[in-house]
């Protein structure tokens, strides 16, 4: 369970986040939705440690992110963010390997390789394992990133709308990916997702963020109506079942 | 699968590595003003010049190529740019300036505590420059050494200045200007220090290699990324204060011998440590021992050579790289 709890989040004067309180309970994929500059990427960053919290209170798995050994958050918890900027001229097969740290910290084990082969063929990414990643495609490098923090196989999981520069065929892969770990497995995702019909599809739960606050949250079924999306986006969508799927057409 | 591979095409790599660094060892030997033929080993007064002058003149060339070799690769990793060296980006410079200090406020000074001022002063202005590398825009790779150019040659201009005031220029050549010629026994071995810190770069190389993947990446796996930048920072600071205390200061290797290595073999700095050590020992090796032959029997200076030979293998490293990618 992630447990947030009046987070607050100023930077350079303007406020990014106001008291934010919100439970993520264990298990299933919960979407992040919302318009730019909601705030979500900011309390995905402080739910993972990587910005020092200013007020409030953050656990995942009862454990206080701000205060918790850093290497004992990274066996529980994984995050990708958007573009992390990964500057090294690395092979595939190594950088998905780093994924291992927090459990090999320099060694890995049979069991760690065996990993990083499963993570590699997941992605879709066998043939380009020699491969340096500073000779990848945007789309190639996204994935040999998702495969990394799958590789970490931490009970949790944190994206930061991993589905930049991936084709159809590979986001819808990766969204099935989750959806099953999350089923099979017991894990926990929280993904920040643009495409709202993605977070229709693949999400149990959805969180919207708007103006660094929560707007709404709850069952996919609950957030998905055309009059709650309209006050988070601003413009009026249909929602219709079709076989079944919540889909929301929002190009007219 | 491709681990095999690449790991035996690693070895010949390493083994052609390898025998070059000998055949330099032993040619570093026998090259020189004293006549040595390879025979006379027997001859006791021809040992004695090995062993006070030729064999610690070797090993400091040795020390010093992979050393800074390893100053330039953090230095990399460090500022995130693969075009910044310790003695382009204001290190070395800032060394030089902290020896002078010392040299002023106590003339006695020990080689040792005059390279523990440089240390002192190297961190310091090295520190600066990272903080402000980091400001500018990551999406113009040649404003950071462009940058480091400028930093570099405003505190190089300052401690001339200061040198230049204090009537101590002739000085400050020496610690500018690495040469070898002046290496006897007894007179380079704080440099096994900085092969010693070759060894804690190797140890901490998994470590140093993710600083590369950014600040988000490894705070995510766990790292403690402030202190690894700490600890890159004494590495880079401790090897060039100690090289420009002993034999003064020698450009480009920091930046050709880890250049040339990334481009074939990458930057897991795990695997790619030890070629780039041994590169850059070879490369000053040879430098120097070119230096002794060229006007023989007078000799020129291994800072001198290293800054032609540098420049010409930088400028194909650059040019290459652009018409590959």
């Amino acid at each position: 369970m992630i447990e947030i709890a009046g987070v607050s989040l100023a930077l350079g004067g303007s406020r990014i986040l106001d008291n934010v309180s919100l439970t993520v309970p264990k298990g299933g994929v919960t979407a992040l939705v919302g318009p730019n500059g909601a705030g979500k990427s900011s309390l995905l960053s402080l739910i993972a440690r990587l910005r020092p919290l200013q007020s409030g209170r953050i656990t995942v798995d009862g454990l206080p992110v701000d205060t918790t050994p850093s290497r004992q958050l990274a066996k529980i918890m994984a995050i990708l963010r958007q573009d992390p900027g990964v500057a090294s001229r690395l092979r595939v097969v190594e950088l998905v390997g780093f994924g291992r740290f927090p459990h090999h910290r320099g060694r890995l084990t049979a069991k760690d390789h065996e990993i990083i082969a499963a993570s590699l063929e997941q992605f879709d990414l066998s043939d380009l394992t020699p491969r340096f990643i500073d000779t990848l495609s945007g789309g190639q490098r996204q994935r040999a990133l998702v495969a990394m923090t799958f590789c970490q196989g931490t009970d949790y999981i944190l994206l930061d709308e991993p589905l930049n520069n991936l084709d159809m065929f590979h986001a819808r892969n990766l969204m099935r990916t989750l959806r099953r770990i999350a089923d099979e497995h017991g894990k926990t995702v929280l993904i920040v997702l643009h495409d709202i019909n993605h977070a229709a599809s693949y999400a149990d739960r959805i969180v919207a963020m708007k103006d660094g606050a929560v707007v709404a949250s709850g069952q996919t079924a609950d957030v998905i109506r055309p009059d709650i999306l309209e006050s988070i986006f601003g413009f009026s969508m249909r929602v219709e079942h079709i076989d079944g799927r919540l889909t929301v057409l929002h190009h007219a | 699968m491709t681990a095999g591979s690449l790991g035996s095409q690693g070895f010949a790599y390493r083994a052609v590595g390898a025998a070059t660094l000998l055949a330099l060892f032993v040619a570093s030997l026998f090259v020189g003003v004293g006549e040595l033929a390879i025979g006379s080993l027997a001859d006791p007064e021809a040992l004695r010049l090995i062993m006070i002058s030729r064999l610690p003149r070797t090993l400091a060339a040795l020390l010093a190529g992979s050393a800074l070799a390893i100053a330039g690769l953090v230095m990399q990793t460090l500022a995130r740019n693969r075009f910044v060296e310790p003695s382009t980006a204001g290190t070395a410079q800032s060394a030089a300036l902290g020896i002078l200090v010392v040299t002023l406020v106590w003339p006695n000074a020990s080689l040792g505590w005059k390279a523990a001022g440089a240390a002192v002063t190297a961190l310091a202005g090295t520190s600066v420059f990272l903080m402000l590398a980091h400001r500018l825009p990551p999406t113009q790779p040649f404003l950071v050494p462009l940058f480091g150019l400028v930093y570099g040659g405003v505190i190089g201009a300052a401690a001339t200045f200061a040198a230049w005031h204090l009537d101590l220029l002739q000085y400050l050549e020496v610690w500018m200007t690495g040469e070898f010629s002046g290496i006897l026994r007894g007179r380079y071995e704080l440099l096994w220090v900085a092969g010693a810190l070759v060894v804690l770069a190797w140890w901490t190389a998994d470590r140093l290699t993710m600083l590369s993947l950014g600040r988000d990446v490894s705070i995510g796996l766990g790292l403690n990324y402030t202190g690894m930048l700490r600890l890159g920072l004494v590495i880079v600071s401790a090897i060039t204060a100690l090289t420009v205390v002993v034999v003064g200061t020698i450009p480009f290797v920091g930046l050709v011998a880890p250049n040339i290595v990334s481009r074939f073999a990458g930057e897991n700095l795990r695997h790619t440590l030890p070629g780039v050590a041994g590169g850059g020992a070879a490369l000053v090796l040879a430098c120097d021992i070119i230096g002794r032959l060229i006007r023989f029997p007078y000799e020129v200076p291994v800072g001198t050579i290293l800054g032609v030979v540098g420049a010409v293998l930088f400028l194909v490293l650059l040019l290459g790289r652009n018409s590959n990618d």
